[in-house]
């Protein structure tokens, strides 16, 4: 490696921090926003236009805080977590093209690196879990393990069936072979489960069972404060992105406009604010459910993951590979995709197995009661 | 590291005890429950009380009668009114004496407006229980609506002392009856709005159905009362089986549940909701105008004696037992406490329960620490 390559890699590093960073602080602001609308407040509102400095103010806030290491943690462990959490969240960055030239470095097994790289960060809360000392903490860390390990086959299966599609594993092949339709057309199955893993990946309402307050109180991190908190918090949110990223890239087109006009310089910018646009999109999902939704059990949470969405995820890979195999026209894929989905939506309205009457209350009229 | 371990049956099992409160974001007050879990199921589960412990009994028997019934506000600290009135009922019992119409009405009108008051609290909170954050916000906009109209009432949005021995403080302001229609339109939107966004949820369904069951007799031998024996089947309701007040005069439901299970004590409740805004419509219709107050003395001696009333708070069967000694301060004054009662039921609830249940049976039972603790 010569000393400008080194140089070369180091601004784009630092170039890839600073984006993901601003994302950070805009997801932040955001979240708070829409969730205030969900919940008929306003958000911030003190801190700049409509609280628009808010995370910077939050960001100092954190920064000058104590850090306060518990006088039985395990000193190591403890101050290695938030790396360990933080650095794959960021490596994941390194192959995930924003457009087809801003990328620091395509790689042609760019999803297989994905995948790879994602399941590392679950040993980052595990060792924030152990290495607080702390029994809420070691419950949300197991929790974690156990949520974040049983929900990578779902998830991983649900990418697998998209590189099918494409035939390669690299990002940019899987965008253009997106050229035609978008893979929410022919994979709506493929999506369902890819965003279900992903916010249960994230831990996410409804699956944030590692750091459910009322239960574990803050899981893994009850115990960090200033800095360290921030990281952890940090890799949430980038983490966050990233989900929305893939989904963006892998099921609704990534940058590709329906016909772009421009050329050049103008048509990276457009699709960088296209991407950017999706991505957003799909981040308000997000937010939309974790303010609708309640949290699930982790039994309830394991049962999800195992009993449903890992079948699915197979027979999702299964159809995929029949029409392929039998060279049908994609539509064919699309319309069973979009059957299983649908009896899925109805099983789980029905939940058989579990008779669960809706209507157990039963009013008694004061005037039949008094005697 | 440090863990406290507590040896079972099984040789190789280790149970991680955790302490659950009083400083918990869950544990609705100052309440402590330790737990011992193997790995997420709960093998014993202890509660602990006395945190908020101020000697409310004893203290009465210090206070002036018109004295005590700031003490009472301060018990039930999210349904005031109801706790005042209880007191309020003993003494006049003890005293014979009888609150005017106009009074009584009044007090009905904000004892139910409480209700809903209280009711709504409990749906906000429960929310946050499941794990849902928006339910909190939409049942605390209707709580501050009926507080909103306690202050232009009462002077206050909390701590009343609105509620006299012998009838009430003040006549209600010129305006109330338009606030109070304009009150109840909003309130059972917002009612069905909160039913709507959490009660059919199949997550939350999920969450509390089956969960914390508790069958009648168990809940009878408990001594469960109020909207938590209601859920598991029992048609009990102090308003009907004891009427005080005026209520045995006005026509309304009592919901009851089927199975004694989180979701139906929760949903009792929001169906108790509906049913208190029927009782304020009706109650409002009756309203004329008279005295407020009945004819009493500024210091109160009642004769020598003592009086039992119950009455149905939001919570349950609150009890007030009174003695005079014909002095102008109470003897003895015991309070029954419901959440008190209600809460030895908790043990029984938590058997084989996981860990994130046991924050939902807690919840369901709506207790209010202030009065467990008194």
């Amino acid at each position: 490696m010569t000393i400008q390559q080194l140089a070369l890699y180091s601004a784009a590093a630092t170039g890839l921090l600073v984006f993901l960073s601003v994302m950070v602080l805009a997801l932040t602001w955001l979240e708070r926003k829409a969730l205030a609308r969900v919940q008929m407040r306003m958000g911030p509102m003190r801190v700049g236009f409509h609280g628009a400095l808010q995370p910077i103010a939050d960001a100092l806030k954190l920064v000058t805080k104590e850090d306060i290491l518990p006088s039985w943690a395990d000193r190591r462990v403890y101050w290695l977590a938030p790396i360990a959490v933080f650095v794959p969240a960021l490596l994941l960055w390194v192959t995930i093209p924003v457009t087809r030239d801003l990328v620091l470095r395509n790689l042609d097994l760019g999803l297989f690196y994905i995948v790879a790289i994602s399941v590392l960060s679950v040993m980052g809360l595990v060792m924030a879990g152990w290495g607080s000392a702390n029994k809420y903490a070691i419950l949300g860390g197991l929790r974690a393990a156990g949520q974040l390990i049983s929900y990578e086959i779902p998830f991983i299966m649900a990418i697998l069936a998209v590189a099918m599609l494409a035939q390669s594993l690299d990002l940019r092949v899987v965008v253009d072979a997106q050229a035609d339709f978008a893979n929410i057309l022919i994979q709506p199955l493929g999506l369902f489960i890819f965003l279900l893993a992903g916010l249960a990946e994230l831990g996410r309402t409804p699956f944030d069972i590692h750091h459910a307050e009322s239960e574990v109180v803050g899981g893994p991190f009850v115990e960090y404060s200033g800095a360290h908190w921030a990281v952890f918090f940090l890799a949430e949110y980038v983490n966050t992105f990233t989900i929305a990223a893939l989904t963006v890239l892998l099921f609704l087109g990534g940058w590709r406009w329906p016909a772009m006009p421009f050329e050049g310089v103008a048509h990276s910018a457009l699709s960088v604010a296209w991407f950017l646009a999706k991505t957003y999109a799909v981040i308000l999902v997000i937010f939309w459910i974790r303010g609708t939704y309640p949290r699930l059990r982790i039994d309830q949470l394991m049962a999800f993951g195992w009993k449903l969405l890992v079948p699915l995820s197979f027979l999702n890979i299964v159809l995929t590979g029949v029409v392929m195999f039998y060279d049908l026209p994609l539509w064919v894929l699309g319309v069973a995709s979009v059957i299983v989905l649908g009896g899925v939506f109805y099983l789980i309205s029905k939940k058989p197995g579990t008779e669960i009457e809706r209507d157990t209350i039963t009013v008694h009229a004061a005037s039949t009661l008094r005697r | 590291m440090q863990i406290q371990q507590q040896p079972t049956q099984q040789a190789d099992a280790i149970d991680l005890m955790i302490n659950m409160g009083p400083q918990h974001p869950s544990t609705h007050g100052v309440f402590r429950l330790v737990i011992w879990v193997d790995g997420e199921r709960i093998v014993r589960a202890e509660p602990h009380i006395g945190y908020l412990h101020r000697g409310s009994e004893k203290l009465s028997e210090g206070e002036l009668y018109s004295q005590v019934i700031t003490l009472f506000d301060r018990l039930d600290y999210v349904a005031n009114l109801n706790g005042e009135l209880a007191f309020c009922l003993a003494a006049e019992k003890l005293m014979a004496v009888e609150a005017p119409e106009r009074a009584n009405l009044i007090r009905v009108i904000l004892c139910e407006l409480n209700r809903v008051a209280s009711h709504m609290l409990f749906y906000g909170v429960y929310g946050l229980d499941v794990g849902a954050m928006t339910p909190v916000l939409y049942g605390f906009r209707e709580r501050e609506r009926i507080q909103a109209l306690f202050e232009s009432v009462t002077g206050a949005r909390m701590m009343h002392n609105y509620i006299r021995i012998g009838g009430v403080k003040e006549d209600l302001p010129d305006d109330f009856g338009k606030r109070v229609t304009t009150l109840l339109d909003q309130l059972k939107r917002g009612i069905e709005e909160c039913d709507e966004l959490l009660s059919q949820n199949e997550m939350f369904l999920a969450r509390t159905k089956g969960i914390g069951a508790i069958s009648a007799e168990d809940a009878l031998e408990l001594g469960v009362t109020g909207p938590s024996l209601r859920a598991a089947g029992v048609v009990e309701d102090v308003r009907i089986s004891d009427p005080y007040l005026v209520y045995d005069r006005f026509d309304f439901g009592v919901p009851v549940g089927t199975y004694g299970d989180c979701w139906d004590r929760y949903y009792v409740r929001v169906e108790e909701m509906r049913q208190s805004i029927g009782i304020i419509e009706q109650a409002m219709y009756q309203l004329e105008d008279g005295p407020i107050m009945a004819n009493v003395r500024r210091i109160l001696r009642p004769p020598k004696g003592e009086a039992y009333v119950r009455t149905e708070s939001p919570r349950g069967d609150f009890g007030v037992f009174l003695v005079s000694d014909g002095s102008d301060k109470p003897y003895r004054v015991k309070v029954r406490a419901p959440s008190f009662a209600n809460l030895q039921a908790l043990q029984h609830m938590l058997r084989n329960a996981y860990v994130a249940d046991a924050v939902v049976i807690l919840g369901s039972i709506d207790i209010i620490l202030g009065e467990v603790d008194r």
